[in-house]
Protein backbone atom coordinates (compact mmCIF):
# COMPACT_ATOMS: atom_id res chain seq x y z
CA UNK A 1 0.00 0.00 0.00
CA UNK A 2 2.74 2.38 0.97
CA UNK A 3 4.49 1.89 -2.34
CA UNK A 4 1.43 2.84 -4.36
CA UNK A 5 0.75 5.72 -2.01
CA UNK A 6 4.25 7.09 -2.66
CA UNK A 7 3.76 6.52 -6.39
CA UNK A 8 0.73 8.78 -6.63
CA UNK A 9 2.17 11.40 -4.28
CA UNK A 10 2.69 14.92 -5.51
CA UNK A 11 6.45 14.95 -5.75
CA UNK A 12 6.69 11.87 -7.96
CA UNK A 13 9.82 9.74 -8.07
CA UNK A 14 12.99 9.71 -10.06
CA UNK A 15 15.52 7.14 -11.14
CA UNK A 16 19.26 6.91 -10.62
CA UNK A 17 19.84 8.16 -14.16
CA UNK A 18 17.51 11.14 -13.78
CA UNK A 19 19.30 12.24 -10.58
CA UNK A 20 22.67 11.80 -12.32
CA UNK A 21 21.51 13.81 -15.34
CA UNK A 22 20.14 16.56 -13.10
CA UNK A 23 23.39 16.63 -11.14
CA UNK A 24 25.56 16.90 -14.26
CA UNK A 25 23.38 19.67 -15.74
CA UNK A 26 23.40 21.55 -12.41
CA UNK A 27 27.20 21.36 -12.19
CA UNK A 28 27.54 22.80 -15.69
CA UNK A 29 24.93 25.51 -15.06
CA UNK A 30 26.70 26.47 -11.81
CA UNK A 31 30.16 26.47 -13.38
CA UNK A 32 29.21 28.72 -16.31
CA UNK A 33 28.09 31.85 -14.37
CA UNK A 34 30.86 31.47 -11.75
CA UNK A 35 33.51 31.15 -14.49
CA UNK A 36 32.11 34.15 -16.37
CA UNK A 37 32.10 36.41 -13.31
CA UNK A 38 35.49 35.22 -12.00
CA UNK A 39 37.22 35.63 -15.36
CA UNK A 40 35.38 38.83 -16.27
CA UNK A 41 35.76 37.80 -19.88
CA UNK A 42 32.50 39.26 -21.14
CA UNK A 43 30.97 42.71 -20.83
CA UNK A 44 28.74 43.63 -17.87
CA UNK A 45 25.36 43.31 -19.59
CA UNK A 46 26.19 40.05 -21.37
CA UNK A 47 27.46 38.49 -18.14
CA UNK A 48 24.33 39.68 -16.33
CA UNK A 49 22.10 38.07 -18.95
CA UNK A 50 24.16 34.85 -18.80
CA UNK A 51 23.80 34.67 -14.99
CA UNK A 52 20.02 35.12 -15.23
CA UNK A 53 19.64 32.57 -18.02
CA UNK A 54 21.84 29.95 -16.28
CA UNK A 55 19.94 30.53 -13.02
CA UNK A 56 16.50 30.13 -14.58
CA UNK A 57 17.54 27.03 -16.54
CA UNK A 58 19.10 25.50 -13.42
CA UNK A 59 15.88 26.12 -11.45
CA UNK A 60 13.94 24.34 -14.21
CA UNK A 61 16.47 21.48 -14.14
CA UNK A 62 16.00 21.12 -10.37
CA UNK A 63 12.21 21.23 -10.66
CA UNK A 64 12.26 18.56 -13.35
CA UNK A 65 14.99 16.17 -12.22
CA UNK A 66 14.85 16.57 -8.41
CA UNK A 67 11.25 17.56 -7.66
CA UNK A 68 9.85 15.64 -10.66
CA UNK A 69 7.38 18.30 -11.67
CA UNK A 70 5.88 17.70 -15.07
CA UNK A 71 2.68 17.24 -17.00
CA UNK A 72 1.71 14.02 -15.19
CA UNK A 73 -1.64 14.12 -13.43
CA UNK A 74 -0.01 13.53 -10.03
CA UNK A 75 2.02 16.71 -10.35
CA UNK A 76 -0.74 18.81 -11.91
CA UNK A 77 -1.89 20.50 -8.70
CA UNK A 78 1.71 21.14 -7.68
CA UNK A 79 2.42 22.83 -11.01
CA UNK A 80 -0.81 24.83 -10.74
CA UNK A 81 0.11 26.05 -7.24
CA UNK A 82 3.61 26.90 -8.48
CA UNK A 83 2.18 28.92 -11.40
CA UNK A 84 -0.07 30.86 -9.02
CA UNK A 85 2.87 31.50 -6.68
CA UNK A 86 5.03 32.66 -9.59
CA UNK A 87 2.30 35.14 -10.58
CA UNK A 88 2.28 36.55 -7.03
CA UNK A 89 6.09 36.68 -7.02
CA UNK A 90 6.11 38.65 -10.28
CA UNK A 91 3.64 41.12 -8.73
CA UNK A 92 5.67 41.40 -5.50
CA UNK A 93 9.17 41.59 -6.92
CA UNK A 94 8.32 43.35 -10.19
CA UNK A 95 5.99 45.83 -8.49
CA UNK A 96 8.48 46.60 -5.72
CA UNK A 97 11.34 47.18 -8.13
CA UNK A 98 9.14 49.27 -10.43
CA UNK A 99 7.83 51.56 -7.68
CA UNK A 100 11.08 51.95 -5.77
CA UNK A 101 13.27 52.64 -8.81
CA UNK A 102 10.66 55.04 -10.15
CA UNK A 103 10.86 56.91 -6.82
CA UNK A 104 14.65 56.73 -6.94
CA UNK A 105 14.81 58.39 -10.34
CA UNK A 106 12.31 61.09 -9.32
CA UNK A 107 14.41 61.93 -6.27
CA UNK A 108 17.60 62.26 -8.30
CA UNK B 1 4.75 18.53 10.14
CA UNK B 2 5.95 15.18 11.37
CA UNK B 3 4.15 14.09 14.44
CA UNK B 4 5.57 11.18 16.32
CA UNK B 5 2.45 10.98 18.44
CA UNK B 6 1.08 7.46 18.29
CA UNK B 7 -2.58 8.52 18.08
CA UNK B 8 -1.85 10.78 15.12
CA UNK B 9 -0.19 7.92 13.27
CA UNK B 10 -3.17 5.70 13.97
CA UNK B 11 -5.41 8.44 12.66
CA UNK B 12 -3.31 8.65 9.52
CA UNK B 13 -3.66 4.92 9.10
CA UNK B 14 -7.42 5.04 9.51
CA UNK B 15 -7.68 7.86 7.04
CA UNK B 16 -5.53 5.93 4.62
CA UNK B 17 -8.21 3.27 4.53
CA UNK B 18 -10.84 5.80 3.52
CA UNK B 19 -8.59 7.96 1.34
CA UNK B 20 -6.05 5.83 -0.52
CA UNK B 21 -4.10 8.93 -1.50
CA UNK B 22 -3.42 10.31 2.00
CA UNK B 23 0.32 10.47 1.31
CA UNK B 24 -0.36 12.39 -1.89
CA UNK B 25 -2.64 14.81 -0.04
CA UNK B 26 0.03 15.34 2.62
CA UNK B 27 2.63 15.96 -0.08
CA UNK B 28 0.37 18.49 -1.80
CA UNK B 29 -0.33 20.23 1.52
CA UNK B 30 3.39 20.44 2.21
CA UNK B 31 3.95 21.76 -1.32
CA UNK B 32 1.46 24.56 -0.59
CA UNK B 33 3.48 25.41 2.53
CA UNK B 34 6.63 25.52 0.36
CA UNK B 35 4.87 27.91 -2.02
CA UNK B 36 4.03 30.26 0.88
CA UNK B 37 7.67 30.00 1.94
CA UNK B 38 8.65 30.90 -1.60
CA UNK B 39 6.63 34.12 -1.26
CA UNK B 40 8.57 34.97 1.91
CA UNK B 41 11.80 34.54 -0.03
CA UNK B 42 10.36 36.59 -2.91
CA UNK B 43 9.72 39.53 -0.56
CA UNK B 44 13.26 39.20 0.85
CA UNK B 45 14.69 39.11 -2.70
CA UNK B 46 12.61 42.20 -3.56
CA UNK B 47 13.97 43.96 -0.46
CA UNK B 48 17.51 43.04 -1.44
CA UNK B 49 16.90 44.22 -5.02
CA UNK B 50 15.88 47.64 -3.70
CA UNK B 51 18.47 48.01 -0.90
CA UNK B 52 21.34 45.90 -2.26
CA UNK B 53 23.32 48.86 -3.62
CA UNK B 54 22.75 51.23 -0.67
CA UNK B 55 26.19 50.90 0.92
CA UNK B 56 25.94 53.99 3.19
CA UNK B 57 29.70 54.46 2.90
CA UNK B 58 30.26 50.87 4.04
CA UNK B 59 31.83 48.03 2.06
CA UNK B 60 30.37 46.80 -1.22
CA UNK B 61 29.65 43.22 -2.23
CA UNK B 62 32.70 43.34 -4.46
CA UNK B 63 34.93 43.99 -1.45
CA UNK B 64 33.28 41.42 0.84
CA UNK B 65 32.29 38.35 -1.18
CA UNK B 66 34.78 35.60 -2.03
CA UNK B 67 33.41 33.66 -4.98
CA UNK B 68 35.49 30.47 -4.51
CA UNK B 69 34.07 30.22 -0.98
CA UNK B 70 30.51 30.70 -2.28
CA UNK B 71 31.18 28.09 -4.97
CA UNK B 72 32.19 25.68 -2.20
CA UNK B 73 28.91 26.33 -0.35
CA UNK B 74 26.99 25.86 -3.60
CA UNK B 75 28.66 22.53 -4.34
CA UNK B 76 27.99 21.23 -0.81
CA UNK B 77 24.29 22.00 -1.17
CA UNK B 78 24.13 20.56 -4.69
CA UNK B 79 25.88 17.33 -3.61
CA UNK B 80 23.49 17.05 -0.65
CA UNK B 81 20.51 17.40 -2.99
CA UNK B 82 21.76 14.50 -5.09
CA UNK B 83 22.55 12.29 -2.08
CA UNK B 84 19.04 12.95 -0.76
CA UNK B 85 17.68 11.90 -4.15
CA UNK B 86 19.60 8.64 -3.77
CA UNK B 87 18.08 8.28 -0.27
CA UNK B 88 14.59 8.42 -1.82
CA UNK B 89 15.57 5.72 -4.34
CA UNK B 90 16.75 3.53 -1.44
CA UNK B 91 13.44 4.25 0.35
CA UNK B 92 11.45 3.02 -2.67
CA UNK B 93 13.61 -0.11 -2.77
CA UNK B 94 13.14 -0.66 0.98
CA UNK B 95 16.88 -0.61 1.73
CA UNK B 96 17.01 0.65 5.30
CA UNK B 97 20.79 0.60 5.68
CA UNK B 98 21.33 2.57 2.47
CA UNK B 99 18.70 5.07 3.62
CA UNK B 100 20.51 5.60 6.93
CA UNK B 101 23.93 5.99 5.27
CA UNK B 102 22.48 8.36 2.66
CA UNK B 103 20.74 10.48 5.28
CA UNK B 104 23.95 10.67 7.33
CA UNK B 105 25.97 11.79 4.28
CA UNK B 106 23.30 14.35 3.33
CA UNK B 107 23.25 15.60 6.92
CA UNK B 108 27.03 16.07 6.96
CA UNK B 109 27.00 17.93 3.61
CA UNK B 110 24.19 20.18 4.87
CA UNK B 111 26.03 20.72 8.15
CA UNK B 112 29.14 21.69 6.16
CA UNK B 113 27.09 24.27 4.29
CA UNK B 114 25.65 25.76 7.50
CA UNK B 115 29.07 25.85 9.17
CA UNK B 116 30.59 27.61 6.14
CA UNK B 117 27.80 30.17 6.25
CA UNK B 118 28.12 30.71 10.01
CA UNK B 119 31.87 31.16 9.52
CA UNK B 120 31.21 33.67 6.72
CA UNK B 121 28.76 35.66 8.86
CA UNK B 122 31.10 35.52 11.84
CA UNK B 123 34.08 36.81 9.89
CA UNK B 124 31.96 39.61 8.35
CA UNK B 125 30.72 40.76 11.75
CA UNK B 126 34.17 40.36 13.34
CA UNK B 127 35.63 42.65 10.66
CA UNK B 128 32.96 45.25 11.48
CA UNK B 129 30.69 44.51 8.51
CA UNK B 130 27.62 43.47 10.51
CA UNK B 131 23.98 43.96 9.49
CA UNK B 132 23.89 47.37 11.22
CA UNK B 133 26.43 48.93 8.83
CA UNK B 134 24.26 49.59 5.77
CA UNK B 135 20.94 48.76 4.12
CA UNK B 136 22.88 46.46 1.77
CA UNK B 137 24.26 44.41 4.67
CA UNK B 138 20.91 44.41 6.53
CA UNK B 139 19.08 42.96 3.52
CA UNK B 140 22.00 40.60 2.78
CA UNK B 141 22.03 39.13 6.31
CA UNK B 142 18.22 38.84 6.36
CA UNK B 143 17.95 37.06 3.02
CA UNK B 144 20.94 34.72 3.34
CA UNK B 145 20.30 34.21 7.07
CA UNK B 146 16.68 33.19 6.47
CA UNK B 147 17.85 30.58 3.97
CA UNK B 148 20.51 29.36 6.41
CA UNK B 149 17.89 29.07 9.16
CA UNK B 150 15.73 26.97 6.85
CA UNK B 151 18.67 24.66 6.13
CA UNK B 152 19.34 24.39 9.88
CA UNK B 153 15.75 23.35 10.55
CA UNK B 154 16.04 20.89 7.65
CA UNK B 155 19.08 19.40 9.42
CA UNK B 156 17.12 19.05 12.69
CA UNK B 157 14.30 17.36 10.75
CA UNK B 158 16.84 15.08 9.07
CA UNK B 159 18.38 14.09 12.42
CA UNK B 160 14.90 13.20 13.69
CA UNK B 161 14.25 11.15 10.56
CA UNK B 162 17.54 9.23 10.99
CA UNK B 163 16.25 8.30 14.44
CA UNK B 164 12.81 7.34 13.14
CA UNK B 165 14.20 5.17 10.33
CA UNK B 166 16.56 3.46 12.78
CA UNK B 167 13.82 2.80 15.37
CA UNK B 168 10.61 2.41 13.34
CA UNK B 169 12.02 1.22 10.03
CA UNK B 170 10.62 2.29 6.67
CA UNK B 171 6.92 2.14 7.48
CA UNK B 172 4.36 4.19 5.58
CA UNK B 173 4.32 7.35 7.78
CA UNK B 174 8.13 7.42 7.88
CA UNK B 175 8.30 7.09 4.07
CA UNK B 176 5.79 9.91 3.74
CA UNK B 177 7.84 12.17 6.03
CA UNK B 178 11.07 11.32 4.19
CA UNK B 179 9.40 12.36 0.95
CA UNK B 180 8.26 15.70 2.37
CA UNK B 181 11.76 16.32 3.72
CA UNK B 182 13.10 15.64 0.21
CA UNK B 183 10.73 18.31 -1.16
CA UNK B 184 11.93 20.74 1.54
CA UNK B 185 15.60 19.98 0.83
CA UNK B 186 15.36 20.33 -2.97
CA UNK B 187 13.32 23.51 -2.49
CA UNK B 188 16.09 25.06 -0.37
CA UNK B 189 18.63 24.21 -3.07
CA UNK B 190 16.45 26.05 -5.60
CA UNK B 191 16.29 29.14 -3.35
CA UNK B 192 20.09 28.98 -3.07
CA UNK B 193 20.38 29.19 -6.89
CA UNK B 194 18.60 32.55 -6.63
CA UNK B 195 20.89 33.66 -3.79
CA UNK B 196 24.21 32.82 -5.43
CA UNK B 197 23.06 34.30 -8.76
CA UNK B 198 21.53 37.55 -7.51
CA UNK B 199 23.31 38.25 -4.23
CA UNK B 200 26.82 36.93 -4.79
CA UNK B 201 27.50 36.82 -8.54
CA UNK B 202 25.68 40.05 -9.38
CA UNK B 203 26.98 41.63 -6.17
CA UNK B 204 30.57 41.06 -7.22
CA UNK B 205 30.13 42.42 -10.74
Amino acid sequence: MSQTAIDTAGAGRGSFNSYLTGFALSLILTAIPFALVMSGAWSFSVTLAAILCAGIVQILVHLHYFLHLGASSAARWNVLALMFTLAIMVLFVGGTIWIMFNLYHRMM
Amino acid sequence: MMSTDASTIDLAHNEAVEHPDTVGMQALGFWLYLMSDLIIFATLFATFAVLGRNYAGGPTGKELFELPYVLGETLLLLFSSVTYGLVMLAVYNGRKKQVLIGLAVTFLLGLGFVLMEVNEFHSLIARGHGPDVSAFLSSYFTLVGTHGTHVTFGLIWMAVMIGQVAVKGLNSPVQSRLMRLSMFWHFLDIVWIGIFSIVYLMGVM
